[in-house]
């Protein structure tokens, strides 16, 4: 009994031994001075320096301004995108009007037009909105068309036969067939949406985690940088398992999400 | 009487619900001595089924005809079995039935009235089950309808054998279950005309069986008209009234069944029959000429 649950335990703890013996080889090299501070600061730094910026209140702020422009970005990029895929998946109509250009925007990278987009709205708020959004717009939009495409044909046949109204249609069969793969597109626009933000507040920014690593990088503040870098980490990490936490509630019916019999 | 004249509250109803709470096992040859068609039988009787007429319908797709001069008369409340091979127009001819496409000549009344798109009376099973995976079993039965849904959809599951499954996803039920739930779904708005295109076609044998008891206890309880299409022989001669026959667009057999039910597969003639009908589908010389 008690070896069983020691070996639970153990499996549960494995995962996490290679990183551990990483972080303990660090501190290590650091403190044998084979590391310069210039190149790696050692863990302790690191953490000290994260705990001085969290105590002096700048730390919270850029992450605060960071979350924000992350979140409206994804928020009125997703939703536009969205829209565009509600419209061109149920309408031929729309299809017609809007996809081939929609194909044509989403071949251009979307960072290449940061230097265009400094210039139209210089390092102000609206210039990251706009890239965010930008970057977002696709997989949502892709996703949510594909989605409802892909529904199948015999179930909207059903549906059809038992004189379902446009409306329950619509929330009964038609989103929430098309969900799967629409947050399909959800968890692959956060990734973008964070990388978007990391390049823009690295290059145009006045606060933001991005411009908190820059700042430090002119005065040689290695920790700084760091903190900066293992705050996006968890950042997209937190974005992830919230994106995670949404398929499970939402999809808990589709055998591979749902924890069977709720 | 139309579908929506049937209340919940119909004591009849309650009656029959709540009389067999253990349907699960209903096979042929329970059906008669469960007690389901005595009083609901004449309470809904005949005149619940609609009559459905077809006259010389004929539908192409492109240039390629399906179903040429189609000339059916179904009487209200009877039990119809389409047979033929593969592709030779049965689903096609059942969706004509359905109002799910439309003749290019003919016309195909039911009730006496046109068939113009989809109505409320009509229902149509379809080899897979279709159901929505993201609704519950119970929502699944209810689909579509208003008011007070739930006791109605659960009193039709119930019927089916499934009452205690109304909570669960449709993806934990087995082929088998999901079958009866659609089944359920199909008969909770009380159709008149039921159209069923190989329901059973994706069972195994044993399932099928107890299916079909249950599909002809239902029939006989409701009184509906009932359009079967199926590859099963066997199956058509168990349930129908007549076994009608198509082959390249058109009717080539009109077999009335008499045989007393429930029908044993093990009786001389119900084989005799059986296998007259399958060797005209085989097209083997020698057999039909007796029965055409
Ligand atoms: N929407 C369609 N467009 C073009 N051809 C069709 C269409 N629906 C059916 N057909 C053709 O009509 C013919 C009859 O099809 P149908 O589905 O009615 O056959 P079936 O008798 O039900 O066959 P099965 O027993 O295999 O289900 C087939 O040759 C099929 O290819
Ligand atoms: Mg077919």
């Amino acid at each position: 009994m008690s070896r069983a649950s020691r070996s639970a335990v153990g499996e549960r703890l494995t995962p996490f031994l290679v990183p551990v013996l990483i972080v303990v080889l660090w501190q290590g090299l650091a403190s044998a001075g084979w590391l310069s501070t210039r190149v790696l600061p050692a863990p302790t730094a690191v953490a000290t320096a994260a705990w001085t910026l969290t105590r002096s209140g700048e730390l919270p702020h850029h992450l605060a301004v960071s979350f924000v422009r992350a979140l409206s970005g994804f928020v009125v990029g997703g939703g536009i995108g969205f829209c565009f895929g509600l419209a061109n998946g149920l309408s031929r109509l729309s299809e017609r009007l809007f996809d081939s250009t929609m194909q044509m925007v989403r071949n251009i990278p979307h960072l290449a037009l940061i230097p265009l987009v400094i210039l139209w709205f210089g390092i102000d708020e609206e210039a990251k909105l706009f890239l965010v959004a930008l970057g977002v717009m696709f997989p949502i939009y892709f996703n949510t068309f594909h989605g409802i495409r892909t529904i199948d044909d015999g179930l909207l046949e059903m549906a059809r036969t038992h004189q379902l109204g446009s409306w329950s249609m619509f929330w009964q069969v038609i989103l929430p067939g098309a969900l799967p793969s629409i947050l399909v597109g959800v968890r692959y626009a956060l990734g973008i949406m964070w990388l978007t933000l990391i390049v823009a507040e690295t290059i145009a920014a006045s606060s933001g985690i991005g411009y908190m690593a820059m700042t430090a990088r002119e005065f040689l503040q290695t920790d700084i940088v760091v903190v900066s870098i293992l705050l996006y980490a968890a950042l997209g990490k937190a974005a992830d398992s919230a994106a995670r936490g949404l398929e499970r509630v939402c999809l808990s019916w589709h055998p591979a999400f749902g924890r069977g019999q709720a | 009487m139309s579908s929506v004249a049937w209340q919940p509250s119909d004591p009849l109803w309650l009656r029959r619900t709540v009389a067999e709470p253990g349907t699960e096992t209903v096979t042929r040859e329970q059906a008669p001595d469960s007690g389901t068609h005595e009083a609901p039988l004449d309470f809904c009787g005949a005149d619940n089924g609609e009559a459905v007429v077809i006259r010389g319908v004929g539908k192409r797709f492109g240039e390629t005809p399906v179903l040429q001069g189609i000339d059916l008369s179904i009487s209200p409340g009877a039990f119809v079995a389409i047979v033929g091979r593969s592709g030779c127009g049965k689903s096609t001819l059942l969706r004509l039935l359905a109002g799910l496409a439309e003749p290019n000549e003919g016309q195909v009344l039911v009730g006496g009235a046109p068939v113009q798109g989809f109505r409320p009376a009509t229902r149509i099973m379809f080899q897979d089950a279709r159901l929505l995976p993201w609704r519950r079993v119970l929502q699944n039965v209810g689909l579509g309808l208003r008011g007070d849904w739930k006791p109605i959809a659960a009193a039709a599951l119930a019927q089916v054998g499934l009452g205690d499954r109304g909570g669960d996803w449709p993806s934990v039920l087995s082929g088998g279950q999901r079958q009866r739930v659609a089944l359920a779904r199909a008969l909770v708005g009380r159709p008149r005309l039921l159209l069923l295109d190989e329901p059973l076609g994706a069972l195994d044998a044993l399932t099928r069986i107890e299916m079909q008891g249950l599909i002809e206890g239902l029939w006989r309880e409701q009184g509906f008209t009932a359009v079967l299409v199926t590859h099963d022989v066997a199956e058509a001669v168990t349930l129908a009234d007549r076994v009608v026959m198509i082959d390249h667009g058109r009717i080539v057999l009109d077999q009335a069944i008499t045989l007393p039910r429930p029908r044993r597969r093990s009786a001389a003639v119900f084989a005799e029959l059986e296998g007259a009908i399958l060797s005209r589908l085989l097209d083997r010389p020698g057999g039909p000429a007796a029965f055409v």
